[in-house]
């Protein structure tokens, strides 16, 4: 007489939400206290920047709404002209700095995402036709890709800068700033991409499957692309987490340089560059304030795009 | 019976998850003889590999040994502290694993790896160290060591490495030598080389091995007593020629019917429904249970023990005394 | 060997020539030379006698030819905005870039490799943490920030070192180094430790990596079964191992530290040749643009080059 074994019920059906929420990715997130905080912080930033018109007391960049008496008052205390409450002090021409703060870290925000999505859209084509191609191509783009990850981005991104005002007309530079800074650091930070979508289209390239399908007629690209996109999804994703921060970080280097953003726009690294003048007679609040708030951006970026790449790695478990 | 050389009674190996606690290794118990082959086959995932390096102490964390004892000539050595257990690697139990290539520092002559063990287990000065080091490469069948022995690994074949790596575990004349899967990574005619090597070792400096694999050919050519894992435990344990002509553990009996041989009489292999059990949801009572053709109610609610026969121990509720009749 | 040394010194030339194909293509499509030399007042004629004694009517490969010929001599023609020939400003400026960035290499180095090796070994220890939060502050902290604030601290709250400059020098044949005198020394701590901060991050990141992956491999955990004590294994075996990927990527870093002082000589005032260039770029100043690129070019595959020889050194298996 034999005993046979019931089969285990069947689990119920999970929302995409719950299943997220249970899966190991999901899991490692809620027992991270750093993934959580940074996470938030970072979506905290996202929302101030976004409707900063309306969190603001004062927008710092209409000229007609600066009274230049509020000049100089340190933090916490009112202004001499206005009799407003400059929370993180003012600066020399009495804007507000926790107003300037948030417009400035949209543009900074602003500029950094572009130029991601830029260099994201760049390497991954880029990586498609070396992996699929093959050959001379595949050489030649990876061999750039090699050169462009060794040499500095700053580097790069200068030189794009200073390409472009060349080629444009002086009197349309401060609208181009902004394109020139997405193409320029989008153009320094492509190769990353390049090369793991390259290693995965050569993986899946040797694949049967791409034989099979051109055996019976298909075209084999789009086989493989529909292969290839989910496995570079995760790598790709936490590249681009990493390099938000880093295109972040590059837009303020290149506006402390005076290259970038001009005070009338500025970002973050043009409100450090003008607060560094004040660095010796001590309004340092002008200088504080927009360092402090660049870093907290980049830290939360980098802290959730650190765990984020160990959650998606399968070896580290 | 002459005292074991290695003893290991219900050990267990535990590794703690985020699910639970999964044991990987649960209630092993088996002897070595001195200078005798122990075979240990399974399939993969039986816990034939962690039970080796349990006994060395080479657990990757967050693997431990949560119960059980290791016994080597009597004296217990799994709950050595590291700096006495280190000393027994080496000098008293050896071990070599799968792949030569990656077994070896690529960065480091052979006879740099091999003069270093060798100093540190005897103190022979480096001239003599040196000396024994080309005894050990002829020993083991590579030619011209004179010379060789100032190569470095990429410049030997597979083969050779595994001999190399044969050497170096022999260096310090270790008593016992635990063989993980020594022939898995090598061409087929390699393999009955290095088998032969191991053999002749065996014999001539008197070590035992425990040679781990998944490839029963390899154990009915060289091992003397073989014990069969599934899921963690062993199913059955004797003298090769015992459990392999007249296997008694129904999972044996599969795994015998499932070699292709030349002289078989039937046309197909024998398959063993359904796979072995993942460590999470292993069964009741005995962990085949669900996939035997013998099965009965009590296989589903006790877990057998290690069962006598004539000759072999089985676990397996079909030879508790009152059912040995119908086996 | 032979062949891997060859194709790498090829490799190095071909960077150089697409390197000088970029330079030397801002200088014909960008600006217009012929308006920033001749001046404004300048007739057609003029410009056109200008024109043809440039050269530039020219086909575009004799130009290129003839641009490549003159920079090999180092005369990349005059500074649009200074009015002095580039060579010159390069010159002057070559050793204040060269000693921070030598400096900064050894000090992110030594420190990096110490660093690293030790997180590595005590996984667990204070050390280990630390060098994982100073190596994520690194990376989230540019390094104009480090800079304003090692002046900061250092110059304007404890005035132990000076803010800007390099202090005074001492002139050797056409070198000049600030090594020798005390101010000079003084100079050169904030912007060398600044300079030096990312790569020391990065460097250490790496060896720590690299080192818990060597100690995870099959030689290493042979080895211990060999009853080799643990201590052997990490310094003798593991590090062996583990220097020699960190070796060439350092190599290779080490060939762009010349670039990355970009940002470090403008924050201390440096009067080296990562200022020079952001000048440049403020100016459009091309020959100065096209002759720092090329430079930079050429230290770049000479440090690659010289790094691929060192490695074929050091690894056995491509000494065949």
């Amino acid at each position: 007489m034999s005993v046979v074994s019931q089969p285990p019920p069947a689990q119920a059906q999970k929302g995409l939400f719950a299943r997220a929420w249970d899966s190991d990715v999901g899991y490692s997130f809620r027992t991270s206290p750093v993934a959580i905080a940074a996470a938030t912080v970072t979506v905290a930033i996202v929302f101030g920047t976004t409707f900063a018109e309306f969190i603001t007391p004062q927008n710092p960049f209409d000229a007609a709404s600066l009274n230049l008496m509020d000049g100089f008052t340190p933090p916490g205390e009112a202004g001499a002209g206005s009799g407003m409450i400059f929370r993180f002090g003012a600066d020399s021409q009495g804007r507000d700095m926790y107003s300037a703060l948030l417009f400035g870290s949209r543009v900074s925000l602003l500029i950094g995402t572009a130029s991601v999505i830029f260099s994201l859209l760049l390497g991954v084509t880029l990586g498609l036709v070396a992996g699929y191609v093959g050959g001379q191509i595949e050489a030649l783009i990876m061999r750039v890709a090699d050169i462009q990850l060794s040499f500095p981005a700053i580097l790069v991104a200068l030189l794009v800068f200073g390409i472009a005002r060349g080629l444009i007309h002086p009197s349309l530079h401060e609208q181009m700033t902004f394109v020139v800074m997405t193409v320029a650091i989008g153009l320094s930070n492509w190769a990353q991409y390049a090369r793991t979508v390259r290693a995965s289209t050569l993986v899946e390239k040797r694949k049967e499957y791409v034989d099979a399908a051109r055996v019976i007629g298909l075209r084999a690209f789009p086989v493989m692309l529909k292969h290839v996109l989910p496995n570079v999804a995760g790598p790709v994703l936490v590249i681009a987490t990493i390099n938000l921060a880093l295109a972040v970080l590059e837009e303020a280097t290149l506006s402390f340089l005076g290259v970038g953003m001009p005070p009338t726009q500025p970002s973050l690294g043009t409100l450090i560059r003008v607060g560094q003048q004040f660095l010796f007679s001590g309004e340092w609040w002008i200088l504080l304030f927009p360092s402090v708030a660049l870093v907290t951006i980049a830290l939360s970026i980098n802290l959730f795009g650190d765990w984020l790449r160990d959650a998606l790695n399968p070896r580290l478990r | 019976m002459t005292e074991p050389l290695l003893s290991v009674r219900n050990l267990r190996v535990e590794f703690p998850t985020r699910r639970g606690i999964l044991t990987a290794v649960d209630g092993v118990s088996f002897d070595i003889a001195p200078g005798e082959v122990l075979g240990v086959v399974g399939e993969s995932g039986a816990g034939k590999s962690l039970t080796g390096a349990a006994i060395i102490g080479l657990l990757d964390p967050p693997g431990r040994i949560a119960g059980g004892e290791v016994l080597l000539k009597g004296e217990r050595i799994d709950n050595l502290p590291a700096e006495a257990l280190r000393r027994v690697r080496g000098k008293r139990i050896g071990m070599v694993f799968q792949d030569p290539l990656t077994s070896l520092n690529p960065l480091f002559q052979i006879g740099e790896q091999l003069t270093e063990t060798i100093q540190l287990h005897t103190g022979m000065s480096a001239a003599d160290a040196r000396g024994r080091a080309v005894e050990l490469l002829v020993d083991v069948g590579i030619p011209a060591a004179e010379r060789r022995i100032d190569a470095y690994p990429h410049q030997f074949s597979g083969g050779m490495r595994q001999r190399v790596v044969l050497a170096l575990a022999l260096a310090a004349n270790p008593e016992l030598i635990i063989a993980d899967e020594p022939t898995t990574a090598l061409d087929v005619s390699v393999q009955a080389q290095i088998i032969a090597l191991m053999k002749k070792l065996c014999r001539e400096h008197h070590v035992a091995i425990m040679l781990i694999t998944h490839d029963m050919g390899v154990i009915a050519e060289t091992a003397d007593r073989v014990a069969v894992m599934y899921a963690g435990r062993i199913a059955e344990i004797g003298p090769v020629r015992d459990v392999i002509k007249h296997a008694h553990h129904p999972y044996t009996r599969g795994l015998m019917g499932s070699i292709p041989t030349l002289t078989a009489e039937s046309e197909r292999l024998t398959q063993i429904p359904g796979s072995m059990p993942r460590l999470t949801a292993i069964p009741a009572g005995c962990a085949f249970n669900p996939r035997c053709t013998h099965v009965f109610e009590r296989c589903c609610i006790e877990r057998p023990d290690l069962l006598p026969t004539e000759r072999s121990q089985v676990a397996c509720w079909l030879y508790a005394g009152d059912m040995r009749a119908t086996a | 060997m032979i062949a891997h040394l060859i194709r790498s010194l090829l490799q190095g030339i071909l960077v150089i020539l697409a390197v000088g194909l970029i330079a030397f293509s801002m200088f014909r499509f960008v600006g217009d030379p012929i308006a920033s030399l001749a001046g404004q007042e300048a007739t057609d004629a003029d410009r056109a006698e200008l024109s043809e004694r440039l050269g530039l009517n020219d086909p575009f490969p004799i130009q290129f030819a003839r641009f490549l010929g003159h920079a090999a001599h180092g005369d990349f023609g005059i500074s649009y905005r200074q009015a002095r020939p580039v060579a010159d400003l390069l010159t002057e400026r070559l050793p204040a870039t060269i000693e921070l960035a030598v400096l900064s290499a050894l000090f992110a180095f030594i420190v990096g490799v110490t660093l690293g090796v030790y997180a590595a070994i005590n996984r667990r220890g204070l050390v280990a943490n630390s060098v994982m939060v100073l190596s994520l502050i690194g990376v989230s902290l540019p390094t104009f920030l480090i800079g304003i604030g090692l002046i900061y601290m250092f110059a304007v709250e404890l005035r132990w070192l000076p803010s800007f400059g390099r202090g005074d020098v001492v002139r050797i044949g056409w070198w000049t180094t600030g090594l020798l005198t005390e101010t000079g020394r003084k100079s050169l701590v904030l912007p060398v430790l600044t300079l030096g901060f990312f790569q020391l991050t990065l460097i250490m990141r790496l060896v720590r990596a690299e080192m818990l992956e060597t100690m995870r491999t099959d030689y290493v955990r042979f080895a211990r079964a060999r009853g080799i004590p643990e201590r052997r294994i990490q310094f003798r075996h593991a590090l062996r191992n583990t220097m020699v990927p960190v070796v060439t990527i350092v190599g290779l870093q080490l060939g762009s530290v010349i670039a990355f002082a970009i940002v470090t000589e403008t924050v201390f005032q440096w009067p080296g040749l990562g200022a020079l260039f952001v000048n440049a770029v403020q100016f459009v100043d091309i020959p100065v643009m096209a002759a720092y690129l090329m430079f930079v070019a050429f230290v770049f595959a000479t440090v690659n080059f010289i790094t691929d020889f060192i490695y074929v050194l050091i690894d056995p298996r491509l000494r065949m």
